[in-house]
Parts: C-alpha cells; structure tokens; sequence
C-alpha cells in the first residue's frame, strides 16, 4: 500500500521561493517590458508582440545571431578536439602532473575584462609584442581595430586560449579515472591506438565532454566582457556578438522594449540549443 | 597451445635493485606444461599479478628468460604472444554490443567475418550468453561482463595460455561458484593452458590440477591441491592452506630427535637437515584428543557444527586441533596426541624430514 501525504509539498516551498525570487519574478519583469513600449516619466503602452515580429525581421538581429553562431561554432570546433588531444598527452603520474594541471588551471584564473585588455594590448600594431611581432618583424598587416579579419582571429585565439583548459581539465579527468586494466586488455586484444581511444578513452570521457560542450556553448554563446573589452564590437559591427547588440539596444538606445524582447528570444535558443546537445550526446545511453 | 617456460626469471621495479628485497620475483625456474590448470597461490604482495604480468608481456623482467614452447618471447609485446588475460575487474567496451565485444580480439587480427561469427557463436554457446548476444555489453551484470573477458580471451583459436588475476573479486558470492565450475568446465573442452591467480584457497583447490604457491617473491611449493596438504614443502603452504592453518610449534633438535616444550615428539622419518629456527608443523586434523599425548590447558573452543576447532596453550604455544565428538570445557587440561606419520620437522622454514613408509 502507498501512503498519500500531502505534506512533503512544505519541504519544497523553500526552494520553490528561493527560486521564485532569483529567476521566476526577473524573467516575468522582462516579460513584462517585451510586450509594452516606454518613453519613460514610468508611462507603458501595450504593444502586444510587437517587438518580437519586428525583432524576428530585422536583418540586424539575424546578423548578431549568425556572428553569434559562428563564434560559437568555432570555438567548439577548436577548443573540444584541442582539449582532448592535450588531455590525452599529458602524464598520468608523476612530478609533471601537478605542473601540467596548474599551469593549465592559469588563464581560467584571471578575470575577465583583465583577458580582453591583455589581448588587446597584445595585439595592438605599434607596442604589443604580438602585433609588433606579426607587422614589423613578418611584415604580416594585423590590425585588429581595421581589419575584420583580424579582429576575428583575436576574439577566437583569446577565447581559445582562455578556456580551452576547462575542456583539457574534465577530460583530463574522465581519462585517469580508467582502469589500468583496459588499457592492459586492449593490448591483449591486439587493439590499435586509434581504437584504444575510440572503444575506451572516448567512452568513457563522455559523460564529462556532455558537460565540457555544455559549459562551453552556454558560455560562449552568451559572452561578453572579453571581446567588448577586446574589440567593442568592431570594427564597424564585424565583432558586434548577440550579448554586445543587447546591450547597445537595451542601454545605449535605451529600447526597454525591443531589448526585453530580444533577451527572452537569445535565452529561448540558449535553451534550445543546449537541450538538443544535451539529448543528442547522452541519447546513446537510454538505448 | 604451448608449454611455457620461465627460466632464471627475477624482476624488480627498482631501477637498479641492489638486496634481495629489491626484488618482486626473487627467481623463478618453472615449467607450465601444455593444457594444464594451473593456480598461482599466495598473499596480497607475493608476486603473483608480477609474474602474471610477464608471462603476458604487459611487464619485462629484469633478468631471465620466457620461452613459449621453443621461441623466447621475453621481448615480445602482448599482442605477438597470443595470450589472453581476464582481469580482476571486467573489461569490457561498453559501448559494443557482446557480439562485438567478442569478435573484438579476432576483427583486430584482420578474421574474415566467416570466421569471426563462427567462433563468436561457438563461445557464446559455451559461455551460455547467446541470448546476450545483442545486447550492448554495458547493460550486464557484473558475472555476465566477467563471462565476456573471458569469452574474449577463449575467442582466439590458437591461445597459447589463458590467464585470470583473481577473476572472480566482485561477483557475488552465489554466482563465484557457478563461475567457478563453468571455468572448470571450460578448461576440459578447450584444453588452453590456464593459469589462475588467487589468494582464496579454496579457488585454487577446486580450480587447478597443479598449484603453485608464491610467498615473498619465490616458489615455496607446487603440488597437486592433496600434497599440498598432506606435506606442505614450507611452514607457509602448512600455515597459508587449511583452516585453521598448520599448527608451527618451535622445537629443539637434539641427538636426531625432536624436544617442543622439553619432551619429545615422535616425527614421521628421519631429520634431513637443520637450521637456525627448527619448528614442528602438524595440521590441527591430526591432532586428537588422546592419552600419552602433550598437556595443553584449553583456551577457546569454537564448534563449527561437523567438527570443533580446540585451540590449547601447551607452554607459551598455541596448538589447535579438531575434535569431532565431545568437546572439552575451557580451561580444563587436555592431552594432546600427535599422528606421528603427519608430524614433520621444519628447519628454517623448509620441510627437515624424510616421509615415513
């Protein structure tokens, strides 16, 4: 016999308030704002969606999302196949190990604005060591602040450079939590290299690379401060990314509306996205 | 199928061992004949999972030679010597079906798929997992995914040796014996040369038709599970198999006869030899109740349901014997007998006396 009891529901009120207060009620405030129109003085006018139609056809907002997800994309690209490559050559015992850990653990370690203005004197033409480096010495133009090429290759190798140890640091993980027996069988078993790590290593570093892409897409996918630091969204609007148009529409126009709506539009895919990883990557389990 | 050699094997991880405590296997002169069962026997420490390791080339010895019938293969990686290995955790590639998973070791080695579904097939009958066959190898059961390692080690046709580093650690103590005698079993009908390592006596006993007993880096003993038994070579075959183990009591020797505790024990034959620590072994099965036999008052008494083990203090030494029939109170002063064709001399550890007729 199951017994009913009711009162279980008292012990999730606090989290249910809890969460109520810190995401619940901010999101319903952005609701709020998407659907009115402002011109301050605390007037509002219903605007029904409004603002979403406009902002679904505007050919700026699908230029910030298509800049977006190329960045995205790319990072993802560099940085998960770069972190496995490094965790799998990195020592599994020995003096080195600490070493190798901490000096990987650096970059995730520094804030973030500071990441943007290093890079960004780094690479400046006349007095970084790498754009001095590339103009004067290879005589390569790169200029970040003209070209947009240049300010692409930036964003990228910075983020690159910065996170690309957090995906190094869980497989790194994944990989010496596994028996020193598989590898020893798969020896025995006559297996190659190449299969050692797709039958053992890759498997067994699943679960902890779901988590890596996760972390970074969400992260990436709503980054900020370092390439406004580093580029301000320029030039023009070349680096101009879905968090750094929000914050133009929404502060520097001062377009509570549109803004509003647009938040909740990059939060619905944020979401959207993360769930199809989600699924894709741990699909092979439910089998 | 091969027979296997070991001659003049030592090994030590230390870079440049210098003692004899350096050493892990101190040195080892044996012969692994062709289709045997064989158990390796000894403590957590022993050496055991070391020599294991090179006999499957996972390790090279320090100093020494393998031979695989004729041809040294003491620098030959794993996969050259066709040997399998099951470890004492199932290995398995989760993300294969069993099919797979057992077609693994013959796929790497370029089989026809001809060839790979009649052998797959064959073990899967003989290890009853047929019905598994499709399933994906992470959903079994720990007993199940054991059966696989194995199924991968029987799979190749021509396996010189197959090997278990203590199979049998986490499965459940129910199915350990079915395993067991499925091993058994499975040695009769591929007639593969096996070697069983263990630290559970009773493994080693029911498994092997040889059993070799390791302790400290060497050999102390090899023997059928019944010699063992009867004429431990060593106080530490007499003290590691049994239970309780070998009763080692010090004694004295003096004008060829044996003194424990001032008096003399009869022995089953002639002493061969002495050393600095002579010490009388008799298992506690021989030891009776009986008149005209050493005073002993009774400390513990533990019944076992068949049979009661009575463990006496004869001195400062502890003597167990086992008592079926009525057992003696605690405290109370016995009169221990020892079976003289079963009492032995040990001089240094090493058996000291010749058999009796």
């Amino acid at each position: 016999m199951k017994t009913v009891n009711q009162k279980a529901w008292f012990f999730v009120l606090p989290v249910l308030l809890l969460v109520a207060f810190n995401a619940l009620v901010p999101i319903m405030t952005v609701v709020n704002y998407s659907v009115q129109e402002t011109f301050g003085n605390n007037q509002f006018f219903w605007e029904g969606l409004g603002w979403f139609q406009q902002l679904l056809r505007s050919e700026r907002f699908h230029a910030a999302l298509g800049r977006q997800f190329l960045f995205t994309g790319m990072i993802l690209a560099i940085e998960i196949p770069l972190g496995i490559v490094i965790a799998l050559s990195m020592p599994k015992k020995g003096f080195w190990v600490p070493v190798c850990l901490v000096l990987m653990a650096l970059p995730m370690l520094i804030p973030w604005n500071v990441v943007g203005s290093m890079w960004n004197i780094f690479t400046l033409p006349g007095i970084g060591l790498m754009g001095y480096f590339l103009n004067e010495v290879l005589g390569i133009p790169y200029d970040m602040t003209q070209q947009p090429i240049a300010a692409w290759i930036t964003i990228i190798v910075m983020d690159v450079w910065h996170w690309t140890s957090l995906v190094v640091l869980l497989c790194y993980a994944g990989l010496v939590s596994i028996p020193d027996a598989y590898y020893q069988a798969a020896k025995i078993d006559g297996a190659s290299p190449w299969k050692v790590f797709r039958y053992i290593q890759l498997p067994k570093m699943r679960t902890v690379l779901t988590i890596a892409v996760l972390l970074r897409f969400m992260d990436s996918f709503n980054i900020y401060t370092e390439p406004f630091t580093l580029t301000g969204g320029g030039p023009g609007n070349s680096t101009t990314l879905l968090s750094i148009d929000l914050v133009k529409i929404a502060l520097g126009q001062f377009d509570l509306g549109p803004a509003a709506a647009m938040s909740l539009i990059y939060f619905a895919i944020t979401l959207f996205v993360s769930w199809l990883f989600y699924t894709l990557m741990t699909r092979d389990d439910q089998r | 199928m091969a027979k296997i050699t070991l001659e003049n094997l030592r090994h030590s991880y230390l870079p440049n061992p210098a003692a004899e405590d350096d050493y892990a296997l101190k040195r080892i002169d044996h012969v692994w004949e062709d289709g045997g069962a064989y158990a390796l026997l000894g403590p957590s420490g022993c050496g055991k999972s070391t020599l294991l390791n090179i006999i499957s080339g996972l390790l090279a010895p320090s100093e020494g030679r393998i031979l695989f019938d004729e041809t040294d293969v003491t620098r030959l990686p794993p996969d050259r010597r066709n040997i399998a290995q099951v470890f004492q955790f199932p290995v398995i590639y989760d993300t294969m079906t069993v099919y797979d998973n057992l077609a693994f070791p013959l796929r790497n080695r370029g089989r026809s798929e001809d060839v790979v579904a009649r052998r797959v097939t064959a073990i899967a009958e003989m290890l009853e997992v047929t019905a598994m066959l499709n399933t994906r190898a992470s959903h079994l059961s720990p007993d199940n995914k054991q059966k696989i390692s194995m199924g991968r080690g029987l799979v190749r046709e021509d396996v010189n040796v197959v090997m278990f580093d203590e199979p049998l650690t986490v499965i459940d103590p129910h199915l350990k014996w079915k395993l067991r005698s499925k091993l058994k079993e499975l040695h009769h009908r591929v007639r593969a040369t096996m070697i069983y390592v263990t630290h559970d006596q009773t493994e080693a006993l029911t498994f092997a038709d040889q059993v070799v007993v390791m302790d400290l880096g060497v050999i102390v003993q090899i023997g059928t599970p019944v010699e063992l038994f009867e004429r431990p070579a060593h106080t530490f075959v007499g003290h590691f198999i049994g239970s309780p183990g070998m009763n080692v009591l010090p004694c004295e020797v003096r004008d060829g006869a044996a003194f424990f505790n001032g008096v003399q024990v009869p022995l089953e034959g002639r002493i061969t030899g002495t050393g600095a620590r002579t010490e009388i072994g008799i298992r506690p099965e021989f030891v009776s109740l009986a008149p005209g036999g050493l005073e002993g008052r009774v400390r513990k008494v533990a019944d076992l349901g068949r049979h009661a083990v009575v463990e006496a203090m004869v001195g400062d030494t502890r003597v167990s014997a086992i008592v079926e029939g009525p057992v003696p109170a605690q405290g109370e002063v016995v009169s221990l007998a020892f079976r003289p064709d079963q009492t032995r001399l040990y001089a240094d550890g090493w058996l000291a006396t010749e058999a009796g007729r």
